[in-house]
């Protein structure tokens, strides 16, 4: 029997204001808030709960046959709570139906995974415990930002406890694989990859309302023609997008949610089922391994790191940011912790790119470097009033220690005092 | 094709922007092996480039019937023209021009600059023009800026033969809208007589189309390119402690240099080791110095004065920014000239050369904090540095003047019908 693998990401980065370099050290507010509200209410009401429902609904018809995984960023949840809680609600809704599941990835959406490994482990145990407070689920597969794979990463996350990772349909990864089989880690067989359909994908969230394309209309009756009709021993068909496909980047006019609706039918007819990634990794036998020795993701024809890391500008933003990762993790400062994760969002590197700066607010390049980098640097001004960069990171973490302790010590201090005088007065 | 131009400056002796981009532009379109080019400027100094093109000086013209001898004649301007040709060109006087000054030769004496009686010399232009008109074959005539357009207009009168102009400035931009009426007119009645107007750069193109109420459909933008330096790799930078940072240009109005010294103001309040240079001179100059006084800037804002030929790339080459915060610039050529010895720049949003840079920081002439922030991240990260330094100097290189000459040639054809 043939599966459907459907997996949606959410994700919106908290937008930088405009921060001129005389407001480092003056002003350590980062956020256009006006903005972050307009974006994120614009894509709720399109997007985010239409898509909801739809989906409820589908389950709901389906009797429990329809599935389907999301992953949303600690960044976005964040986001949702304060200003659309009714979003929220409605996951947690989903959640009771225990046909979704919920994948893991790094709370800020950071490039965390490729500079700093560290942190990167911090976040996802991080976005574990937010997703499990919310959705009283822990996620058991991986899904990282912008599906940013390599080997080194995989076996990060396989030392997690994580069994099952989504990786993008990479032609320098995969040469003549097909996507529709489950794969293993090169070197940990442990691990199971479930690749994406590159194709199938976007057939939905790039060609779906586009006249001039040769399949276009698109019908779920075509669509899932297509996937009955491929070889018999394919077996799993991963269709990922972001969910903003869905009232967004395909407009409810185009009937992308009737599209969507009809889709369980056709499937049903087919005898086509829908699974959830790590259900789709347990049951099948890996069909080879994978090997991706340097890192992939879902972007650009190059599908590499290249939209984040591929200029000057970015390198030298992401080096700044970095070089202070170790130095963070010893503050205790609650408003500069959360600062540190919400200018880690991959997009503040995107908006650099001289290519590809996909949804950028900025006019240029070299304007979201400077906007960013005034940023960072008030930002590291303050990480350094913390802990002066003068104590290097070791001593500092005696020192710490030593802090910590002293309490401990004090009291230990105090009740053999206590003994003492006691056995002065016998 | 043969296309007579008339121009106002030529290499070497120059005096502002338009002079090197009649260069640029003819040496561009002499690489179409059909296109044969006389250009007129009113003086040459016998100096020019002319391997390319014929150069006529409308000084040597005659426009009043006067008996010489071949030797004369000779001996007075045969190092600039032939006799013969002389002789050639006086059967065209056909109208009666006694009333102007003119010398032994039955020339007129030309400044070739920007003069006093501007305006009189605008006109003998013109005179001069009718007797070329009258004696020489082309097909097209094309005026370079204003002062050319009564001599492209006139000839167009008796010759038949298809005008374009092509705008370089607008009185618009020299003026912030304070317009000489009398120049405007001159303006207008040329754009109102050619067939076809070429303007360097759109936002030109939108000025010509709203204050002098052209139709849009006749005018075409041609935006200007740079000529390759040949030694562009003499051109060293001093590795010294403080950054530079340089302001390049005529220090007039048009410039906007008053948001140059309030930028770095903001920048001196923030950071040092960056020192200021405003190089150039002109009629805000004292004004300037009395600015930089009063923020308390002088210890690190220097006025170089007037910089020619080869100190200008040499000052370019020695800054760390070069920054053109022209508040209307219909082209301007000196970014491009900067990126070519790899100087990171700046630009207003109102320069016609911003519609084709990429790696160049574009910020409004008025917005002087985005202005310091920019010159403070460029002198700050060596990223920023390096990228507008390579990618800008790989972006000016590509810009070439043949492909601006292949887009006037198609407007030839077009308005030839060929």
């Amino acid at each position: 029997m043939k599966n459907i693998c459907f997996y949606f990401q959410l994700h919106q980065p908290l937008r930088l204001k405009r921060y001129r370099f005389f407001d480092i050290g003056q002003d350590h507010y980062y956020f256009d808030d006006f903005q972050v509200e307009d974006r994120i209410r614009t894509v709720v009401e399109q997007a985010y709960l239409p898509a909801n429902r739809t989906i409820a609904e589908m389950i709901r018809s389906s009797n429990g046959k329809f599935k389907c995984a999301f992953s949303i960023s600690g960044v976005v949840l964040e986001q949702l709570e304060q200003f659309a809680p009714e979003v929220i609600d409605s996951f947690k809704e989903l959640a009771k139906t225990h046909c979704v599941e919920f994948l893991a990835q790094p709370y800020a959406h950071s490039l965390a995974s490729v500079f700093d490994a560290a942190e990167f482990e911090m976040q996802v145990e991080m976005h574990a415990a937010k997703i499990h407070d919310l959705f009283g689920v822990t996620p058991t597969a991986f899904a990282n930002s912008e599906l940013i794979y390599s080997d080194e990463i995989g076996e990060l996350i396989y030392k997690m406890g994580y069994r099952t990772a989504l990786i993008e349909e990479a032609k320098h990864v995969m040469g003549w694989k097909s996507p529709n089989y489950v794969y293993s880690h090169s070197y940990q067989p442990k691990l199971k990859l479930l690749v994406r359909n590159l194709k199938l994908s976007e057939d939905i969230y790039l060609r779906f309302s586009n006249p001039s394309w040769t399949d276009f209309p698109l019908t779920a009756e075509k669509y899932i023609h297509w996937i009955a009709s491929s070889p018999q021993e394919e077996k799993i068909f991963n269709l990922w997008m972001g969910y903003e496909t869905f009232g967004q980047l395909q407009r409810f006019e185009s009937g992308i949610f009737d599209f969507l609706k009809a889709i369980p039918y056709y499937a049903m007819e087919h005898q086509i089922g829908f699974v959830l990634p790590s259900d789709a990794a347990k049951k099948a036998e890996p069909a080879a391994a994978l090997q991706s020795p340097y890192p992939i993701s879902w972007w650009g024809h190059e599908k590499d790191l290249s939209p984040w890391n591929g200029n000057d500008l970015q390198h030298e933003a992401l080096q700044k940011l970095y070089s202070v990762g170790e130095r963070v993790r010893l503050c205790q400062d609650k408003p500069l912790l959360h600062d540190w994760l919400e200018i880690q969002s991959a997009e503040h590197f995107r908006y650099m790119s001289h290519k590809d700066a996909f949804g950028t607010n900025y006019e240029t390049a070299y304007d979201a470097f400077m906007n960013y980098m005034n940023v960072l640097a008030d930002f590291l001004e303050r990480v350094d009033a913390q802990y002066p960069t003068t104590i290097d990171n070791e001593e500092l973490n005696e020192l710490l220690k030593t802090i910590n302790n002293q309490a401990k010590e004090i009291e230990e201090l105090e009740t053999k005092l206590k003994k003492l005088k006691s056995r002065k007065k016998d | 094709m043969k296309a007579l131009m008339f121009g106002w400056e030529f290499p070497p002796h120059i005096l502002g922007g338009l002079g090197t981009a009649s260069y640029g532009l003819t040496r561009g379109m002499a690489e179409q092996h059909d296109m044969e080019l006389v250009f007129v400027i009113p003086k040459p100094h016998g100096d020019e480039d002319q391997s390319f093109l014929k150069i006529i000086g409308a000084c040597n013209v005659p426009v009043v019937w006067k008996e010489n001898d071949w030797h004369h004649v000779n001996q007075r301007i045969g190092h600039m023209m032939h006799p013969d040709e002389y002789f050639w060109l006086r059967n065209g006087i056909k109208y009666n021009y006694s009333r102007i000054y003119t010398n032994d030769l039955g020339c007129i004496d030309f400044s070739g600059r920007y003069p006093d009686n501007l305006i009189e010399e605008i006109s003998n232009y013109e005179a001069v023009a009718s007797v070329l008109a009258h004696q020489m074959q082309f097909d097209i005539i094309h005026s370079h800026d204003w002062l050319t357009y009564p001599a492209g207009v006139f000839a167009k009168q008796i010759t038949g033969k298809p005008l374009v102009v092509h705008v370089h400035a607008t009185d618009f931009d020299r003026s912030r809208g304070q317009v000489n009426p009398t120049v405007y007119s001159i303006e207008k009645r040329g754009m109102d007589a050619a067939d076809h107007i070429i303007t360097v750069s759109n936002l030109t193109r939108k000025i010509v189309i709203e204050k002098y109420h052209q139709d849009p459909r006749k005018i075409t933008t041609v935006h200007n390119a740079v000529e390759p330096l040949p030694d562009a790799g003499s051109f060293t930078k001093t590795p010294r402690r403080d950054k530079v940072v340089t302001f390049l240009g005529r220090i007039t109005m048009q410039k906007g240099p008053e948001y140059f010294v309030e930028a770095a103001y903001r920048v001196l309040q923030r950071t040092d080791g960056v020192r200021f240079v405003m190089a150039g001179s002109g009629d805000m100059m004292n004004a300037m110095i009395n600015l930089v006084a009063k923020r308390g800037i002088a210890d690190r804002f220097h006025f170089t004065g007037f910089l020619k030929g080869r100190q200008v790339h040499e000052m370019l080459a020695e800054s760390d920014v070069y920054i053109m915060p022209s508040v209307s610039e219909p082209f301007g050529i000196s970014p491009l000239e900067a990126m070519q010895v790899g100087t990171p720049t700046i630009i207003s949003k109102q320069s016609g050369c911003a519609e084709i840079l990429t790696h160049a920081i574009k910020t409004d002439y008025w917005d002087i904090d985005a202005m310091a922030d920019a010159i403070y991240s460029i002198v700050k990260y060596p990223a920023m540095y390096d990228s507008l330094r390579n990618l800008g100097r790989d972006e000016v290189n590509a810009i070439r003047w043949y492909d601006a000459g292949m887009k006037v040639r198609s407007i030839y054809n077009s308005v030839l019908h060929y």
